[in-house]
């Protein structure tokens, strides 16, 4: 074990791989690693004919895939996939063991994997998951290591080399017979396909999986036939109504309300809410309503922004239909209406994980963000972030762009009640580290704004407009008093999970509960 | 100066919902009613009375005026509600159901007579009267100027509709005879008027509306049942820009008679009075609640 220049104890080797320990945000390099670059083998391909193998037990025969091998899927249609599931099935009918998972994410739709995971088909996600899958590991009660990654986290394994994908199934909505494909039409558009972009390229082999094999050429091209094996047809992908979280409607609770002002507050006091404006938010109601607090200062002051990022909603779609964006980045889309702009409007852009949020490049989409809306399961008083486990210890949440955006924007904002289920949020200690707090700009809780020491204009600023500007201890003495000081969860030696920052260092791990 | 502070909203919340009491302090209204009355059924009477006590207990460092909704005296809880509630310290009582001068001197007196068991100040505790019957709009001049504590009477537009027999309507023709009324009597005793709650709370725009209305009859606050109304009526109760200046331009000219040693002022031309200062002082505390100007005003202006 050595403890990473957070205090958090990492140990040397997980999974028989070794790790070096987080160390700041900025400071490591990709010389760092021995992997530089994925490299697929050069082919050739003489023949025009078709690519289609048949089903996807036949995708699989010819993919070539064996024991131990790692695959990856896309997590486009959320929890409306069925594809990892069914791929995972049709893995344990062939026979085959001990495979890796490296999907872009794993939803609660996919708890159907863990009978698969007890029969050993499935031993280890290099990737994080959102639901039972993860809370059956953090009880212990489920034995498969995981390492949670942030999408530019995990564009940048993959790119890099150091999580080799073998076979990476696609989700193909709108597909040809030689392998071109795109999310936006079909009956499972699920619009921008932002994190197969990244499979696609460097997997070493790709399975474009399609419930709509239409005439050649598939245009517009997300995936082009020159990088795509095989093709793959099913009954369907999925259901894309459940593309869409719950959260993708502004919030009605008072309390949220008042959050969102405030965080519209410090947006509008941060001197960037000007033509040229950049601007991210998740779903969520809170972030959402800030969307709408931001549309409404834009449009009052005529403001032309420059773009709109991230998981794009139909919020931002209005926006940019209005005019108050120039464009859009998207790397998912998170409802129809988003998936219905993406294929009409060139100004709403695909946008590969590698562009939106991937460190070693030169130069990703979150480096031009201004402001940035980001949510917590907790917060400490040295304002690092939390995302991925709650307050009991369990692993229930993927990371998304979080420390990605955080570390890429000017200022990010977290949005948090102060207080839920009688627990404090903002505390002395997180239980998982998944953003530093150097990278956090602002806290906005309902009882206050606390602004991190790097940027004592925006707190002045803050300050002279009378926004109710509080050290973030003096916000966690205030809510202590209301909920009392947290007992801290137990946990016992086992390292179950690793949280990967960004860079490929190790900011925090996951062991399991003691019951 | 408990007859002129801001009082533009006034936030009822339910004594017996712990999740919104805890929440009090963080809402953005000039003043809280802690609400023993309509919104708590019978079965939940004792319990909300404890709640709020409690609640009180724990709230240390007020920032806004708080009131309790105590049942009315004729009811089993009004006498128990009192004393609960009194050793917290409240600003002020919200006093349902008040039809009569009479009823109200009733209240004046049990206040009193803890006051003086207690060498609290007579007349510490303010009361609000309900006026939301028919007899009580009708009488609402007397109640009005019944007692000292009475800085305000706020109307209650169900009850009222309710007495009158006439069914509630969006276009508030069936409010127009008592708001006139009330608002008439409030500023013939020199106090404030605050008007009914707005219940609609998906139509800000109706709301912004009716509280326009209701400022340009002579109302100088709004009660509500929903923290997300706050905004929309403090906006509408904003001075405009140019009441603003003026009030500035008031003080300013106080400033400097004060400096020259002169105790008649005047501004371009027009005698200044002490009705005229007040109200720029009134205009000025509201734009700063409001973030319209920097500094708050300084209210020593009017003792010179």
């Amino acid at each position: 074990m050595a403890k990473n220049s957070l205090g958090r104890e990492i140990p040397e080797t997980f999974n028989g791989k070794s790790y070096i320990p987080y160390r700041d945000p900025h400071s490591i390099k990709p010389e760092t690693f021995h992997f530089q670059r994925a490299s697929r083998v050069l082919k050739r391909n003489y023949s025009g004919a078709s690519k289609v193998a048949g089903g996807l037990r036949e995708a699989i025969i010819a993919s070539g895939l064996k024991n131990g091998m790692t695959i990856s899927t896309h997590h486009h249609l959320r929890n409306g996939d069925r594809l990892l599931n069914d791929v995972v099935r049709e893995i344990d009918a062939l026979g085959l063991r001990d495979i890796r998972i490296a999907s872009s994410s794993v939803h609660i739709v996919h708890a159907e994997l863990i009978p698969y995971i007890r029969k050993g088909v499935i031993t280890a996600l290099e990737c994080g998951v959102n639901g039972p899958i993860g809370e059956q590991i953090s009880r212990g009660e489920l034995e498969c290591p995981i390492v949670v990654r942030s999408h530019g986290g995990r564009a940048r394994s993959v790119i890099s080399g150091e999580v080799p994908i073998d076979v990476a199934f696609l989700a193909a909505p709108y597909c040809d017979e030689y392998g071109n494909f795109n999310g936006f039409y079909g009956p499972s558009a699920c619009g921008s396909l932002g994190y197969a972009l990244v499979d696609a390229q460097y997997a070493r082999k790709v399975v474009a999986v399609t419930d709509n094999l239409v005439p050649y050429p598939a245009l517009p091209i997300s995936v082009a036939q020159n990088i795509v094996d095989i093709v793959a047809t099913v009954g369907s992908l999925g259901d894309p109504k459940k593309i869409v979280s719950s959260t993708t409607q502004l919030t009605k609770d008072p309390m949220g309300l008042l959050i969102a002002k405030y965080a519209a507050a410090v947006i509008d006091a941060s001197g960037y809410l000007k033509n040229g404006f950049s601007f991210q938010t998740g779903t969520g109601g809170i972030s959402l309503a800030v969307a709408g607090h931001v549309r409404d200062m834009m449009r009052d002051r005529k403001i032309k922004g420059s773009f709109g990022c991230g998981g794009i909603t139909g919020f931002f779609v209005d926006m940019l239909d209005e005019g108050l964006f120039e464009g859009l980045f998207d790397v998912q889309c998170f409802d129809l209406k988003a998936v219905e702009s993406i294929g009409r409007n060139r100004k709403h852009q695909e946008m590969s994980a590698g562009l939106y949020a991937n460190p070693f490049n030169m130069g990703a989409v979150v480096n031009r963000l201004d402001c940035a809306i980001l949510s917590a399961t907790e917060i400490d008083v040295n304002f690092n972030v939390n995302v991925n486990t709650e307050s009991s210890g369990l692993l229930l949440h993927n990371t998304g762009g979080h420390c990605d955006v955080a570390k890429g924007a000017k200022v990010s904002i977290i949005v948090c009640p102060s207080i839920r289920g009688r627990l404090p949020m903002v505390r002395d200690e997180v239980t998982t580290i998944t953003t530093p707090g150097e990278t956090v700009g602002v806290v906005v809780t309902e009882r206050g704004i606390a602004v991190n020491d790097h940027l004592p204009e925006l707190k002045a600023e803050l300050i002279r407009r009378r926004a109710p500007v509080k050290d973030i201890r003096q916000l966690r003495d205030e809510i202590y008093a209301v909920t009392g000081a947290p007992r801290p969860v137990e946990f016992t030696d086992k390292v179950v999970g690793l949280i990967e920052y960004l860079d490929g260092t190790i900011i925090d791990t996951v062991r399991t509960v003691r019951a | 100066m408990k007859d002129s502070q801001p009082r533009r909203t006034m936030l009822y919340v339910p004594g017996n919902m712990p999740s919104m009491l805890q929440n009090v302090p963080l809402f953005k209204c000039d003043s809280v009613i802690l609400d023993l009355e309509d919104a708590v059924n019978h079965a939940e009477k004792d319990a909300a009375r404890n709640l709020v006590r409690r609640f009180l207990q724990s709230w240390k460092e007020r920032d806004k005026e708080v009131l309790v909704r105590i049942n009315p005296l004729n009811t089993k809880w009004g006498h128990d509600d009192l004393r609960a509630i009194l050793p917290e310290m409240p600003d002020a009582i919200r006093f349902p159901m008040c039809e009569t001068a009479e009823m109200a001197l009733e209240l004046d007196a049990e206040l009193a007579r803890y006051e003086a068991a207690n060498g609290l100040e007579i007349g510490h505790f303010g009361i609000l009267p309900s006026i939301e019957t028919v007899k009580s709009v009708l009488n609402a001049y007397a109640i009005a100027t019944s007692t000292k504590r009475i800085f305000g009477l706020a109307f209650g537009a169900e009850d009222y509709t309710a007495s009158m027999g006439v069914a509630r309507t969006n276009s508030g023709e069936d409010l127009m005879h008592p708001r006139m009324m009330i608002v008439m009597a409030a500023r013939a005793a020199g106090i404030q008027a605050i008007d009914t709650v707005f219940s609609d709370v998906s139509d800000m725009e109706a709301l912004r509306r009716e509280t326009e209305l209701v400022k340009r009859l002579g109302y100088t606050g709004k009660c509500l049942v929903n923290p997300r109304q706050i905004d929309v009526i403090h906006e509408a109760f904003a001075p405009r820009r140019e009441e603003i200046d003026h009030a500035q331009e008031v003080v300013e000219a106080i400033r400097q008679a004060h400096a020259a040693g002169t105790g008649v002022v005047s501004l371009r031309g027009k005698m200044v009075d002490a009705p005229i200062v007040k109200r720029a002082i009134n205009t000025l505390r509201i734009a700063y609640a409001q973030g319209l100007v920097d500094t708050p005003v300084d209210e020593e202006i009017l003792n010179g």
